[in-house]
């Protein structure tokens, strides 16, 4: 009609009224302001770890044990050692059973037992992290007798299950079922399909949940306190007593000396640099067999 | 080679409506044979019946004969087992997006353990060649993935993976629906040859592809199967009134 075409390009002619430009550039700078508002405390805690810790670290800090009080130097060696070996521990318990789960939920859980299991990984998410270390505590400690690596690895897995359960359910969802049907049309089995198709469409997102996971239980100290416990020396028995960065920062930081304050600083640093580390590791490693043009 | 398609007081369900009632018709080998009919008639449910696709949806259920040859579909065959020897196009094109072109091409042999490199490099070369798309990825084939091809492309490659398989029998559900006319030449083209290898039922909302592509032709409405008659017939001299208001366009 012709009456529209002419509105319409009245409607597309007409200048823009200041009133839309100046909305539009409000919105564009609010959401700049959050971004800003966003990486603003995590460049200040970087920043600031930076500052007060870059001091500390020196060769001797990443190789040698720590001191006794009162002598200076010495290092934090064995508990980098131990916090890696205890997130070994928990990533070898933790990452299978939650990617079992997530993919049981995906694939098999649209009953009400699938939903009880999403409602219980759900509130073990919320769970606070000390109660987590008196579980593993009551579960490990007490049986083996003694703190233990295991213990420590026990309550970290515990607390990476949720979070990998549900971010691998959720990105299986989200693989169409046009390319389960594929699979299912040429004769695959329905497990084979799950694991070789399915999962494997779905493995960027998955990683990240395990990365996700991962970062969030690499700081914790409270769930440590009572199951590794810490250590002063080196120790690389899985039923040992074992030093983790966390333990060592916490108990450096709340104790009375200058030297040991400055030293829980540069775990702290050391923390942070490791985790992004371990994390950019992985996400280069899974990325190197994708194909041109895989979403 | 192909074989013939029996089917016998076919029935299908969702859950508990109804989808098909007492479909009984044959499908000869080595022909193409059409299914048309309105949407939501059951075409679909029907191909995917051939193949049990159709109970891969939560409570979907079928009773009734079909027979592939000599297999009996519904009695005494897994239904994995069946769906290696009726390959299956969909609708949209699928490609596994995170597998390369050759992967996908290869990949029904490879997840059922077949491991022969030398042959599967065969296998792969002949079902491009015979979906008309080797020439067009053949310097690529393990560089980009599946989904990396435009949708023409695509679809020839899930034809191309069906074939890898070797099946007797062609089912394609409205293969050519998202796809635009040179992409729907091509594919057409390629039905005319593969009749020569393989038996095949196409589901299609075009009137004028059926009269294209296939010998026969069956008209679907409501669940139930119409008339099944050589294509000239059905679209020049139906016997059913249905059939006739249908094709020439008075509903549907």
């Amino acid at each position: 009609m012709p009456e529209t075409a002419s509105a319409n390009s009245e409607v597309a002619t007409a200048p823009i009224s200041l009133w839309r430009r100046g909305s539009d550039l409000l919105a564009t700078a609010a959401a700049a302001a959050a971004v800003v508002l966003v990486l603003l405390p995590l460049g200040a805690v970087f920043g600031y770890l930076v500052y007060k810790g870059i001091g500390s670290i020196n060769w001797a800090f990443l190789t040698q044990t720590p001191k006794p009080v009162g002598e200076a130097g010495g290092g934090m060696a064995n508990a980098i050692a131990g916090s890696a070996f205890i997130l070994l521990i928990a990533s070898v318990i933790g990452v299978p059973i939650g990617i079992g789960a997530g993919i049981y939920l995906a694939e098999y859980g649209r009953n009400q037992f699938g939903n009880v299991i999403r409602f219980t990984a759900d509130v073990l998410n919320g769970v606070p992290s000390i109660v987590v270390g008196i579980v593993a505590y009551a579960i490990v400690v007490l049986t083996q007798g003694h703190f233990s690596a295991l213990a420590g690895g026990v309550a970290l897995a515990i607390m990476m299950i949720p979070t990998i359960t549900r971010t691998t359910e959720e990105m299986l969802l989200l693989v169409p079922n046009a390319v389960r049907e594929a699979a299912y049309g040429l004769g695959v089995s329905r497990w084979r399909t799950t694991l070789s198709i399915t999962l494997r469409t779905a493995t960027s997102g998955v990683i990240t949940g395990v990365m996700l996971a991962f970062a969030r239980v690499a700081g914790e100290t409270a769930p440590l306190l009572f199951t590794a416990f810490g250590n002063q020396y080196w120790n690389w028995k899985i039923n040992q007593p074992t030093a983790a960065l966390s333990l060592q920062i916490f108990s450096y930081a709340i104790s009375p000396f200058d030297e040991w304050h400055r030293q829980a600083w540069a775990g702290a640093l050391i923390l942070i640099v490791l985790i992004v580390a371990a994390v950019s590791a992985v996400r280069i490693v899974a990325g190197r067999g994708m194909l041109k043009g895989a979403n | 080679m192909g074989v013939g398609i029996k089917v016998e007081k076919l029935n299908a369900w969702f859950g508990r409506t109804q989808a098909l009632y007492d479909i009984t018709m044959e499908a000869p080998a080595n022909h193409a044979t059409a299914i048309i009919g309105p949407s939501g008639c059951g075409k679909s449910t029907f191909v995917r019946c051939l193949n049990r696709m159709h109970e891969t949806v939560p409570e979907a259920r079928a009773t009734g004969g079909v027979k592939i040859g000599e297999l009996d579909v519904y009695n005494g065959t897994s239904a994995v087992q069946i769906r290696r020897r009726i390959g299956m196009v969909f609708q949209k094109p699928n490609p596994f997006p995170t597998m390369s072109i050759y992967d996908n091409v290869a990949a029904g042999l490879k997840l059922n353990g077949f491991h022969d490199h030398a042959r599967l490099d065969e296998i792969v070369e002949r079902s491009l060649k015979l979906s008309a798309l080797w020439d067009e990825v053949k310097d690529t084939l393990r560089k980009k993935s599946g989904a990396s091809l435009s949708g023409g492309q695509q679809q020839r490659l899930c034809i191309a993976r069906a074939l890898a398989v070797e099946p007797q029998v062609l089912l394609m559900d409205e293969p050519c629906s998202a796809l635009d006319p040179i992409s729907t030449g091509k594919i057409e083209e390629l039905i005319f040859q593969l009749k020569e290898k393989f038996t095949i039922v196409i589901v299609t909302h075009n009137m004028q592809q059926a009269s294209r592509v296939a010998e026969f032709t069956g008209f679907f409405l409501l669940g139930k199967l119409i008339e099944l008659d050589k294509t000239e017939k059905i679209f020049t001299t139906p016997s059913d009134k249905r059939t006739e208001d249908y094709i020439t366009g008075r509903f549907g």
